[in-house]
């Protein structure tokens, strides 16, 4: 056997675990993104969009009420729900659909769970005029009508996904088919930091933008960086992106919350960090629910962006070498943060936001008045609110 | 020399093409595995592909798709397929691969997997998720084992490439006649026997097609560039709809050659 280059590895995570008939194409992406980075234009370009028509940067606001309630460090929040489409996922969509267009790619592919990366990207398809089809699990269709809908609107294909759990992972499957068979005029915009190589990095340096304001925004306001950051953790794109420019900042604290769903003992969660068991799904070698046999066990959450039955490999890298702590926040605690949230500051946050809003506001409490904490608000609650009020009222 | 690629040459050095087809085991239960096999090997086949069935299969069309959901739910898994294939091994005469997706087998344990698969004679294996890139992973435990690692080789990727993975190929190389998944297609053009062509000029070891070849015409038509054919969907949904007379027709066609 030839000795190869191993690409994309985090430690033993990452890799290029796909069908022989991709790794052409993920050749062409990764020099097409390593060419990009080199390249002052493609940055001016993204940056034009970002700011003018995303509406970056977003403020990073200190939640005074928030932290009155709470009773302990000061809480910032940085708005990514006030993000056009109203999460982090435009961030990600946007570079990567200017990526497509320099390889001369007119179609794209994506996957989506709650619908706001398929929202994201439908947004821009249309707004560059790329053909878009989107895929997504069946149940995540019911639960998320209205992002269907959205996306309809927006000119995109929404194709609704039976197979499996008719989740996220099963939406991830179809799209990774569907992108094997149309490879050569197709791009794949894949939403969170996971997948083979080069698409975790790519995710990362496309939502780094996150962690890049907020510091500059952080050391503007209070002169000194976060004691704590805080985000919520599904495939993890938007905690990537925030942690990312902290890391080699030994003295900020950095927490990444997975989604405990009913908890953790009934086996009915999304906490692939409860689990610790290694393996290879959608292309990448991680910590990963499944079963005695290897078979992937179906994520839950009730929030639909947070039931994936993995986390991305970075994460896995830094949950062994410390640097980030993982935990998690069960259903009924997220849907407190949610109410927490809304009632002090009139901000309705996305169900996944709210299980990092939860567990922030507790390790709040432990810490001193003059420490500082940063939440990662992810997404706006709009469109989980019908999901929210049936939990609350089905009580 | 692998057991695999000498029961392959064995049969094109007999001016004869080699037939390899794929059954999803335990579909129809874990006890139709003895049939299939034995099936296939009285009619004719060079070797089988054993397909495990996997909860995610991400290279697999929707024939082999719902065949492996029929199999998961009959309790087939890379543990009791293997187990069951060791139990009636002495009356296989001919080779078994072992078509697995990855994480099976990294929770199986590489190791354990490997002794089990040679409990059960297995001479050869087919990753479709693991790359050349990634395939370390299992090579020091397949290490002098008689266990051929197939290598896929996608027609339109770099000719550098291609070498490459034609170089590293165990037993057979599996030319992918098709970007995309299994399942049956209409046709190929001509452009593809030009590909399949040009591969078989480099590589040392037989070449073989698969994916979408469904019909006796496809295979006929395969086989005039390459030293046989892998067939999958059309054989799943023969068995799975009990006709084999079917399947008996499409293993009689590499004969005619």
């Amino acid at each position: 056997m030839t000795t190869t280059e191993k690409k994309g590895r985090y430690g033993k995570f990452g890799g290029q675990f796909v069908p022989e008939t991709l790794m052409t194409a993920l050749e062409e992406l990764e020099q097409a993104f390593e060419t990009a980075k080199q390249d002052p234009a493609f940055y001016e370009e993204l940056n034009y969009y970002l700011k003018d028509y995303v509406g970056r940067d977003n403020p990073l606001y200190f939640a005074k009420r928030l932290t009155e309630k709470v009773g302990g460090a000061k809480i910032y929040l940085k708005r990514e729900d006030l993000n056009h489409t109203g999460a982090h996922k435009i961030n990600n969509a946007l570079a990567q659909a200017l990526l497509a267009m320099r390889m001369g790619k007119k179609k794209i592919v994506a996957e989506t769970g709650a619908g706001q990366h398929g929202v994201a990207t439908a947004t821009v398809c249309a707004l560059f005029d790329l053909e878009c089809i989107v895929f997504m699990g069946k149940e995540d269709v019911r639960r998320q009508a209205l992002n269907v809908f959205r996306m309809e609107l927006l000119g995109a294909t929404v194709v609704s996904v039976d197979q499996g759990s008719g989740t996220l992972k099963d939406a991830c499957n179809e799209a990774l088919r569907y992108w094997v068979s149309n490879v050569e005029d197709t791009h794949y915009i894949l939403g969170s930091a996971l997948g083979p190589h080069p698409f975790p990095a790519i995710v990362r340096d496309f939502q780094r933008v996150i962690g890049d304001e907020t510091r500059a925004q952080i050391l503007e306001k209070e002169q000194r960086l976060p004691d704590a950051v805080v985000a919520c953790v599904g495939g993890g794109s938007n905690a990537i992106g925030m942690f990312t420019p902290f890391v080699d900042d030994a003295d900020v604290k950095l927490y990444g919350v997975e989604a405990a769903g009913k908890g953790i003992q009934s086996g009915e969660h999304a906490a692939a960090f409860a689990d610790l068991k290694e393996g290879v799904l959608h292309g990448a070698y991680m910590y990963l629910l499944q079963d005695d046999e290897g078979f992937i066990q179906e994520a839950y959450s009730i929030s639909a962006g947070l039931d994936y039955p993995a986390v991305g490999p970075e994460h896995c890298f830094l949950h062994d070498s410390g640097r980030v702590t993982y935990d998690s926040v069960d259903d009924d605690q997220a849907l407190e943060g949610l109410q927490l949230l809304s009632r002090t500051e009139g901000i309705i946050p996305a169900l996944e936001s709210s299980h990092a809003i939860y567990y922030a506001a507790n390790l709040a409490k432990t810490m001193a008045k003059d420490e500082i904490l940063v939440i990662c608000l992810s997404g706006r609650g709009d469109k989980d609110v019908q999901t929210v009020q049936q939990a609350l009222e089905g009580k | 020399m692998t057991t695999l690629q000498q029961a392959i040459e064995a049969t094109t050095r007999a001016h004869d093409k080699a037939f390899i087809p794929y059954i999803m085991a335990g579909d129809g239960g874990l006890d139709t595995i003895k049939q299939q096999i034995l099936f296939l090997q009285q009619h004719g086949a060079t070797a089988i592909e054993v397909g495990i069935p996997f909860s995610d299969p991400v290279a697999d069309g929707p024939t082999i798709q719902a065949a492996g959901l029929r199999a998961l739910e009959e309790g087939a898994n890379l543990r009791t397929i293997l187990a069951e294939i060791a139990s009636f091994k002495d009356e296989v005469h001919i080779p078994l691969v072992v078509m697995t997706y990855l994480n099976p087998i990294i929770r199986y344990g590489i190791e354990a997997f490997v002794d089990a698969a040679e409990a059960a004679n297995i001479k050869g294996l087919i990753i479709p998720d693991m790359p050349l890139e990634e395939a370390d992973l299992v090579t020091d435990a397949l290490a002098g084992k008689d266990i051929a690692l197939v290598q896929l080789i996608s027609l339109t990727s770099p000719a550098a490439r291609i070498e490459k993975l034609a170089a590293a190929a165990q037993g057979f190389i599996y030319a992918v006649t098709v970007n995309g998944i299994t399942g049956t297609r209409d046709g190929f053009d001509e452009a593809l026997h030009d590909h399949l062509r040009a591969l078989k000029r480099i590589a040392t070891i037989p070449v073989l097609a698969g994916f979408g070849i469904s019909t006796r015409e496809h295979v006929e038509a395969m086989n005039r560039s390459v030293d046989g054919v892998i067939v999958g969907s059309a054989i799943v949904k023969a068995f799975h709809e009990q006709r084999l007379d079917d399947i008996e027709v499409l293993l009689k066609a590499p004969a005619n050659q």
